[in-house]
Order: structure tokens, then C-alpha cells, then sequence
């Protein structure tokens, strides 16, 4: 079936097999290695992605359903430049990853946190992101990192 | 794991979607937010050979009050039904669902027909007495939320049936209750406490096949009894499933204590 939809700014037209997902038609028809595939049946959270600005599980869905969606993965948090964006800053300076297999969903359902409640406490950074399991790091570090890059964001900085 | 191969459709209109389960001949499955379907598809559990998407029919997301009810389209997400206001229960009881990534895409009609022994929405049709609409090939009808849920995962919905919307009543007062062992979790045991036309209803999730009332505790308020009294006459009367998650006794006592909460919460003490 063919396909188009944008990602990070991009259009792409696809031709694919209606049971390939999401994920498969990002990572091996796009490139986009980014979006990991942990369990494939929705519950550890790495394949998250924004679909139309709503986090998705990029395996519990079909790349044929994305047709004329917008969709955003963790290749698309970083500037032109390759600056980092703040959120993977935090997460570098707060040890919010060690194998970074968690992260690009961990960075996906932070970003829209961020979007949606730009002061969360502890406590709802905890909550918001019981969806994505991590083996390694055993979260502190990653609610440090969410926390502190609320922080950044809220500055007012220069327009970028 | 890989889904096995399917031919994809995507209705336009309720019509096409019971027309094409019609032809399917029992070997088709509706697509909604996908996040019970598609995990059953990856594990192979099923593999139906046609899947048909009802996520672009238009008209069918919403929530709707109509007087002493609100009417909840079957492709209104979780996430709608946490941000509405006509409805308090309904948004208290969607909360407890799952992640946000869950709630955003995961449909109201797609969680009642799935029917989940450990589901919010569908303790939630029963405890409020809610109704259900169901389109298939010879046209509508609809059907009390208690005759729906016949076992687990299973309801009386044919195959070639298509559930459209619910109408949930609203209670005068109303308690919500869950305990899962973690956020985000199925619950171990729900219960929900409602005042309908100025009776009293409790209704219990994951003590077995499909929601149940606790009828006991509902003649004990009646009754004038406390709490207390009604929350232990349910439990006497449970014969809850046990399973890795936690013991028949364990079920039992949480579950009175989940009726205390709900009740609680409905300011009924
Ligand atoms: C990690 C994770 C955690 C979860 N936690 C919870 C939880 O705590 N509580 C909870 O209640 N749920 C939970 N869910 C399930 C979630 O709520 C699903 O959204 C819901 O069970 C099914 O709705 P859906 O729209 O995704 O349906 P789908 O997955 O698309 O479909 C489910 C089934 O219903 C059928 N169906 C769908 N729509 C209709 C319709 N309109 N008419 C007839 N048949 C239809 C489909 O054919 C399929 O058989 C969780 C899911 C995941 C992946
Ligand atoms: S790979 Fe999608 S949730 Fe685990
Ligand atoms: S950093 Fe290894 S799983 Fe999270």
C-alpha cells in the first residue's frame, strides 16, 4: 500500500506491507535506527513516538495508519547542527542512560510531558513516564534529567 | 514478534466496516486504537485475515451529555475521557488505564468489546448501568452493559458487529477504587460505586470472569446498613479467582476494602 507522511519535517513515500508497523517502516524503510523495538507488543515503551504531536507505541501501530500523519522520532530532537536538544543534554549530565537502549522512547514521552506540563514535580515525572521500562539506570537518574530540563526550558533564552 | 500478513481496510462509513466483517465470514477483526489487537496479532494469538480500521469513520469519537446520561463515542480515547467534565466517573476510572501513550490512542468501544476481566471501562458500563449500540448487517440494536459481558474477553457481540457508542448514566454521587500493584498496571481489583435514579449499585473488576455486582453490599445500603457491613457482606459473597497476582483470600479482603473506598469517595458513609 502506498504511503505518505512526514517525518521530522520530512515527506516520505512508502510502499508497504500493511502488517509492517510503524517501527519497521521508521527503522527499515526511513533509516530511523533511532526508535528501538524492545518487547514488540506494547508494553516496555522504547519504540515511542509522536504521532500528530501524541505519543504512540510505534509497535502497536501500522505504518499504513500513519498515512498523511505527522510524525516525530528522536532523530528529530536534535537542531540542524546537531546541537543537542535540551532534554538529551539533561540526560548526558544526570546519567539519565547507561546502555541508552530505553532512551529514544524515555526522550519521546518526556518531550510531550514537557509539552503538556512544563513544571511537573517528582512525582508526575514519575508517573508520566511508568510507560517506558528501563534495565539499566533505575530511573533516579532519568527523573533528575526530566526535572532539570524542565528547568532549561522554562528560561527564557533566546529565540532559537 | 511479526504480525502474520492481513488484508488491510479502512472503512469510511459503519456501513462498509459490518459490510466487510460480513464478507469476511468470522475471519475478520475491527482495528480501533490497535493497543489490545495488535499485541494479540504480534504474539500470533490470532490472525485474522482481514483487518478493517475504524479510526477515520467520521462521527464517532465524542463525549456527548444527554440528560441524566452522557453518550460516549466507540472511538473516543482513553485521553478524551480523561479530559472531559460531563462525566466524573468516567474520567476517574480512564485515568487508572495503562500509560499516557496507551490512553492516547486506546478507544472507549475498543476497550468495552475487548472486555478485559481487569478493565476500567467495562466495570465502569456495568456499575453505572450502562447501555450499548451495536451496528451489524441487518441494522442497530442495543443492549444492557450486563448482557455484553458473557466470559472473559468474550461478549455477545457477533463477528460481524461493530459496537458504536455507549451511553453511560450519571450518577448522582460515585466512588472510584483501584489497587494495582504498580501505575499503569491492569488492576488486581476494582470497584465502582454509583447512585442511579437514587438506588445504589456497586460493581466489581478482576474478582472474575466479567464485572460483577456486589449485590449484597447493594441490599445491605438499602437496607440502611454502614459500610462497613455492606463492603463485608460482599466480600462473604465473592468467590474470586486466585492466580500468580494474588491468592482467593487476598482478592476477597481487597476487594471489601476497594467497596469501602468506592463507597467512601461516593460520600455514601
Ligand atoms: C502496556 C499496556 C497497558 C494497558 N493497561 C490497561 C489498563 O490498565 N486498563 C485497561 O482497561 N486497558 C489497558 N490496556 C488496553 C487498552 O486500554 C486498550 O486500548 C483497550 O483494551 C482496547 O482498545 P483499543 O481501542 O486499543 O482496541 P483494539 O486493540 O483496536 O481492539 C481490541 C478488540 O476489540 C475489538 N474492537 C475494537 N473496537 C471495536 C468496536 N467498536 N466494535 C467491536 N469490536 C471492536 C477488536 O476487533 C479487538 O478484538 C493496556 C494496553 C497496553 C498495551
Ligand atoms: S517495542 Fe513497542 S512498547 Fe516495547
Ligand atoms: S539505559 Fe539501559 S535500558 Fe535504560
Amino acid at each position: 500500500m502506498d504511503i505518505t507522511f512526514s517525518v521530522n519535517g520530512e515527506r516520505v513515500h512508502l510502499d508497504v506491507e500493511p502488517r509492517h508497523t510503524l517501527a519497521d517502516a521508521l527503522r527499515e524503510e526511513c533509516g530511523l535506527t533511532g526508535t528501538h523495538l524492545g518487547c514488540e507488543h506494547g508494553v516496555c515503551g522504547a519504540c515511542t513516538v509522536l504521532v500528530d504531536g501524541q505519543p504512540a507505541r510505534a509497535c502497536l501501530m501500522f505504518a499504513v495508519q500513519a498515512d498523511g500523519a505527522t510524525v516525530t522520532t528522536v532523530e528529530g530532537l536534535a537542531g540542524e547542527d546537531g546541537e543537542l536538544h535540551p532534554l538529551q543534554e539533561a540526560f548526558v549530565a544526570h546519567h539519565g542512560l547507561q546502555c541508552g537502549f530505553c532512551t529514544p522512547g524515555m526522550l519521546i514521552s518526556a518531550l510531550h510531558l514537557l509539552e503538556t506540563d512544563p513544571e511537573p514535580d517528582r512525582e508526575t515525572i514519575r508517573t508520566e513516564m511508568s510507560g517506558n521500562i528501563c534495565r539499566c539506570t533505575g530511573y533516579s537518574g532519568i527523573v533528575d534529567a526530566v526535572e532539570a530540563a524542565a528547568g532549561v526550558l522554562r528560561e527564557p533564552g533566546p529565540a532559537s | 514478534m511479526k504480525c502474520a500478513p492481513f488484508d488491510y481496510v479502512r472503512a469510511a462509513s459503519v456501513d462498509e466496516a459490518v459490510t466487510t466483517l460480513s464478507q469476511a465470514d468470522g475471519d475478520g477483526k475491527i482495528l480501533a486504537g490497535g493497543q489490545s489487537l495488535v499485541p494479540v496479532l504480534a504474539l500470533r494469538m490470532a490472525r485474522p485475515s482481514v483487518l478493517v480500521d475504524v479510526n477515520r469513520i467520521p462521527g464517532l469519537a465524542g463525549v456527548t451529555p444527554e440528560g441524566d446520561a452522557v453518550r460516549v463515542g466507540a472511538l473516543t480515547r482513553h485521553s478524551a475521557l480523561v479530559e472531559q467534565t460531563h462525566h466524573p466517573l468516567l474520567a476517574d476510572a480512564a485515568r487508572w488505564i495503562g500509560h499516557t501513550a496507551i490512553r492516547a490512542r486506546g478507544t472507549a468501544g475498543g476497550s468495552i468489546a475487548h472486555a478485559d476481566p481487569s478493565a476500567e471501562l467495562p466495570v465502569v458500563a456495568v456499575g453505572t448501568g450502562a447501555t450499548v449500540t451495536v451496528a451489524g448487517p441487518g441494522g442497530t440494536r442495543q443492549l444492557a452493559a450486563e448482557d455484553l459481558f458473557v466470559g472473559a474477553l468474550m461478549t455477545d457481540l457477533a463477528e460481524d458487529e461493530m459496537l458504536t457508542e455507549v451511553r453511560f448514566p450519571l450518577p448522582t454521587r460515585w466512588g472510584f477504587a483501584e489497587f494495582a500493584r504498580r501505575h499503569g498496571d491492569f488492576a488486581l481489583v476494582m470497584a465502582v460505586a454509583a447512585e442511579v435514579e437514587g438506588t445504589v449499585r456497586v460493581a466489581l473488576g478482576g474478582i472474575g470472569a466479567v464485572p460483577v455486582r456486589a449485590e449484597a453490599a447493594e441490599r445491605v445500603l438499602a437496607g440502611g446498613g454502614s459500610l462497613r457491613e455492606a463492603a463485608a457482606a460482599a466480600a462473604e459473597q465473592l468467590t474470586p479467582t486466585a492466580d500468580l497476582h494474588g491468592s482467593a483470600e487476598f482478592r476477597r479482603a481487597i476487594a471489601a476494602e476497594m467497596i469501602r473506598r468506592a463507597l467512601t469517595r461516593a460520600g455514601l458513609s
